[in-house]
């Protein structure tokens, strides 16, 4: 056991943010307020996530934090460890096995199912502010459905690249009702937020709270000629050959070379424990 | 069609010790269809000032002002708009336009604002603007560079352009050579012809002598000094 | 006739003092108004709570909506107000920054009316931008460069621009020509009066520039201390001024 109260945050205050999380799945896609403690960690690293975890989780939960689709990187171990120790709940890299996980800027390829959580970090939760700076006058916005900013945003893009160019934080709209900035994950993973799991956002800096209860409507913004597309690089993973799952680039030298390979790393090596080879995976066995 | 009675007028300067000055007083005048009235009397004895009151540009002090069926000395601004759209013209002296506007536009506009076509009535225009002999090249350009005679003849042109049933001219022919002239006091002739009501002011009496059945001299409407 | 707006007693104070007193006018379709006076005249606080951007203290502003006919716009619940000024009015600002969204393209101002409106397609939006940029003088193939690179007088007239683009009926304007060169103005004041006249607005100009509304407006109104002092024809009020005050005004004007 530890010395600190379970997952750190004291009582009051995890109950402060049940509250905003009920209130935020009440209204999906409503940017709740809620008194954002200190963590002990800088703000940037997720302490909007981490507060948001701390209150939903049970000594019976199984975590797993990725960080870009990585359990690995030093984001996503730091907080793992910070709930083995403050919690000491059980901890999993596996997306299936998980109840509870923390995510920075990827949905899992796995497909999450009833009874598990995705926690987001989320630096700017107020996909107006972009065109808006005034928090007073976007929240009016928010109130009266005045939206047209948001095609303002999205037709700069067409205009300045001609095509959207926005790939990540793409806007969407939560039950035709309010616009919701979906954290900066890859619109790769848009169409993956109708989903059967509970999507928490946490945003620890601006003090917002956020949600979509399981399968909620969730529609990327877009102009009737230029369609919302769910991008990625039109290449296999190097290492397992998946075709549909998202990519990230990798620089492999100081002459240009570079691959492509899952940016989740569970899914890649849950595919290659199955006998899947990507081209250079094949190379290397050659 | 004009038709004045017991028109009375006086100006208040406030910030002069608040003289009072009376400038008319009981003043009556009827111009009928296809009738020119001139106004005549010393400078300074009120014609322009009877002109402008016709034209509601000053406000009357009392007694009416009808014109058309509308009684200038007491109609809303939105029925003097109106009046001066439809009904009422005025050639005056000056020409008061917005810089950089195209003469051909100038001419055209009264026509415009009663949703005429765009394209007939700058033909219309051009025509008048060939018949008082402005060159086509000045068509082009705003007047507010012409010579006297050229912004005498734009704005003969803006009077003329539409056949309003009543006519204030103030000095139409000075200022023009023996050609223009001629010309304009064929227009006065023409809109006489079609009905026209006009009242007039002239310096040139032979010009006066030609077109105006009936001289008015406002001296008489001058208040009777104290 | 209905009048377009119809104001009566409009009343605003600033704790003590004065902002405008018991003003009433009704202005007709197409008619344009001009309120002249001084600074601190109270014509700006009037045309702010004719707008709805300032809530005065009593009178009414009674608007002849397209859809349900007169309404009060000051008891209007705040959506149908602010949908009212997206769609059916217009507020033409001073100083372009002011209404103009200066991080976003040319284009961008003049479609965000129309995104606000539902909008939806890429291509009409920007061919509707194309052909307004055109209509206030602005080369359409400025469409993607961004106000900031606009000169004084190509920004005012891109504000028009935004703002005429969803059809109003009634604009607002707060000193439209102020603060541009002469020539610059007069541009900008044929603009208007073309604009005007082709599409049938209604409009009310602020300004206090006496030149400027002889050009553009039918009547005129003219305040000081927050009372309107006289209202009339405005070459009336300006070439035979009843008021001690305005008589004043125009005495003032220098000749060019």
């Amino acid at each position: 056991m530890t010395d600190y109260n379970f997952a750190y945050l004291d009582e009051q205050t995890k109950r402060m943010i049940r509250r905003a999380i009920l209130k935020a799945l009440a209204v999906p896609g409503y940017q709740v307020p809620f008194a954002s403690r200190e963590m002990p960690m800088p703000y940037g690293w997720g302490t909007g996530g981490v507060q948001v975890s701390a209150a939903v989780l049970t000594p019976e939960d199984r975590m797993k934090v990725i960080d870009q689709g990585a359990d690995d990187t030093t984001n996503a171990v730091s907080i793992r460890q910070f709930f083995e120790k403050t919690a000491g709940v059980a901890t999993t890299t596996q997306t299936a096995e998980a109840s509870v996980i923390q995510t920075r800027h990827r949905i899992p390829e796995t497909p999450l199912t009833e009874g598990q959580i995705l926690v987001y970090q989320v630096p700017i939760p107020e996909p107006l502010r972009f065109l808006e700076p005034r928090e007073t006058e976007t929240r009016k916005m928010h109130a009266l459905e005045e939206y047209g900013l948001m095609h303002v945003r999205l037709y700069e893009d067409i205009a300045r690249h001609g095509h959207i160019a926005t790939s990540y934080a793409y806007p969407v709209r939560i039950e035709g009702r309010y616009v919701m900035d979906p954290s900066p994950i890859p619109k790769f993973d848009n169409p993956k937020m109708e989903m059967a799991a509970i999507q928490l956002f946490g945003a620890g800096r601006e003090q917002r709270i956020y949600a979509l209860p399981p399968h909620t409507k969730v529609v990327s913004l877009d102009f009737d000629d230029h369609p919302f597309e769910a991008s990625k690089p039109d290449v296999p993973c190097a290492l397992c050959g998946a075709v549909d799952a998202y990519l990230d680039e990798v620089i492999t030298d100081d002459a240009g070379g570079r691959m492509f390979v899952c940016s989740d790393t569970d899914h890649c090596e849950r595919r290659r424990a199955a006998g899947h080879r990507g081209p250079v995976a094949e190379e290397d066995a050659a | 069609m004009i038709e004045i009675t017991k028109l009375s007028k006086s100006f208040l300067m406030h910030n002069q010790g608040a003289a009072r000055i009376e400038v008319m007083r009981g003043a009556d005048l009827s111009v009928g269809p296809g009738e020119c009235v001139a106004l005549t009397g010393a400078s300074g004895a009120g014609k322009s000032t009877l002109m402008r009151l016709i034209y509601g540009n000053y406000l009357a002090g009392g007694g009416a002002i009808r014109v058309g069926g509308v009684d200038v000395a007491r109609a809303s601004p939105r029925e003097i708009i109106a009046l001066r759209r439809e009904t009422l013209g005025y050639v005056s002296q000056f020409l008061r336009v917005v810089p950089r506007v195209p003469t051909r536009e100038v001419v055209a506009e009264p026509l415009l604002v009663l949703g005429m076509p765009e394209a007939k009535a700058l033909s219309r225009a051009e025509a008048l603007l060939a018949r008082l002999n402005l060159p086509a090249p000045l068509w082009s350009l705003s007047p507010t560079t012409f010579s006297g005679g050229e912004q005498q003849r734009v704005n003969i042109a803006r009077g003329f352009v539409h056949p309003y049933p009543a006519l204030l001219l103030d000095e139409p022919t000075a200022s023009l050579d023996p050609v223009n002239r001629e010309v304009v006091l064929d227009l006065i002739e023409a809109a006489k012809a079609r009905g026209a009501a006009i009242v007039g002011i002239f310096h040139d009496a032979a010009a006066r002598a030609r077109v105006c059945g009936r001289e008015v001299d406002v001296s008489a409407f001058a208040p009777v000094s104290a | 006739m209905t009048p377009l707006l119809s104001v009566s007693g409009l009343s605003k104070h600033y704790g003590a003092q004065i902002g405008c007193a018991d003003v009433s006018f009704d202005l007709f379709p197409g008619e344009v108004m001009g309120i002249v006076g001084e600074s601190g005249s109270g014509k700006s606080t009037l045309l702010s709570c004719l707008a709805g951007h300032l809530v005065p203290d009593s009178g009414a502003v009674i608007y002849d909506t397209r859809a349900e006919g007169p309404r009060d716009v000051i008891t209007m619940s705040e959506p149908e107000r602010r949908m009212l000024g997206r769609t059916d009015w217009a507020f033409v600002h001073q100083n372009p920054r002011d209404g103009l969204r200066m991080a976003v393209s040319a284009g961008g101002n003049v479609g965000e009316r129309l995104m606000a409106t539902g909008a939806r397609h890429y291509g009409d939006i920007r061919a509707a931008a194309e052909d307004w940029l055109g209509r206030v003088e602005i080369d359409p193939r400025r469409i993607d460069d961004r106000p900031a690179t606009f000169s004084g007088g190509m920004q005012q007239r891109l504000q028009i621009a935004r703002n005429l683009v969803t059809g109003p009926r009634l604009v607002f304007m707060d000193e439209p020509t102020g603060g541009l060169d002469v020539s610059v103005q007069a541009r900008l004041l044929d603009l208007l009066r073309g604009l005007v006249r082709q599409m049938g607005l209604s409009a009310v100009i602020v300004t206090h520039d006496l030149a400027v509304v002889r050009l553009l407006a039918d009547r005129l109104m003219v305040m000081k201390g927050g009372f309107v002092v006289e209202a009339g024809l405005t070459d009336q009020v300006l070439d035979d001024p009843q008021h001690g005050y305005t008589q004043l005004l125009v005495s003032s004007v220098l000749q060019v």
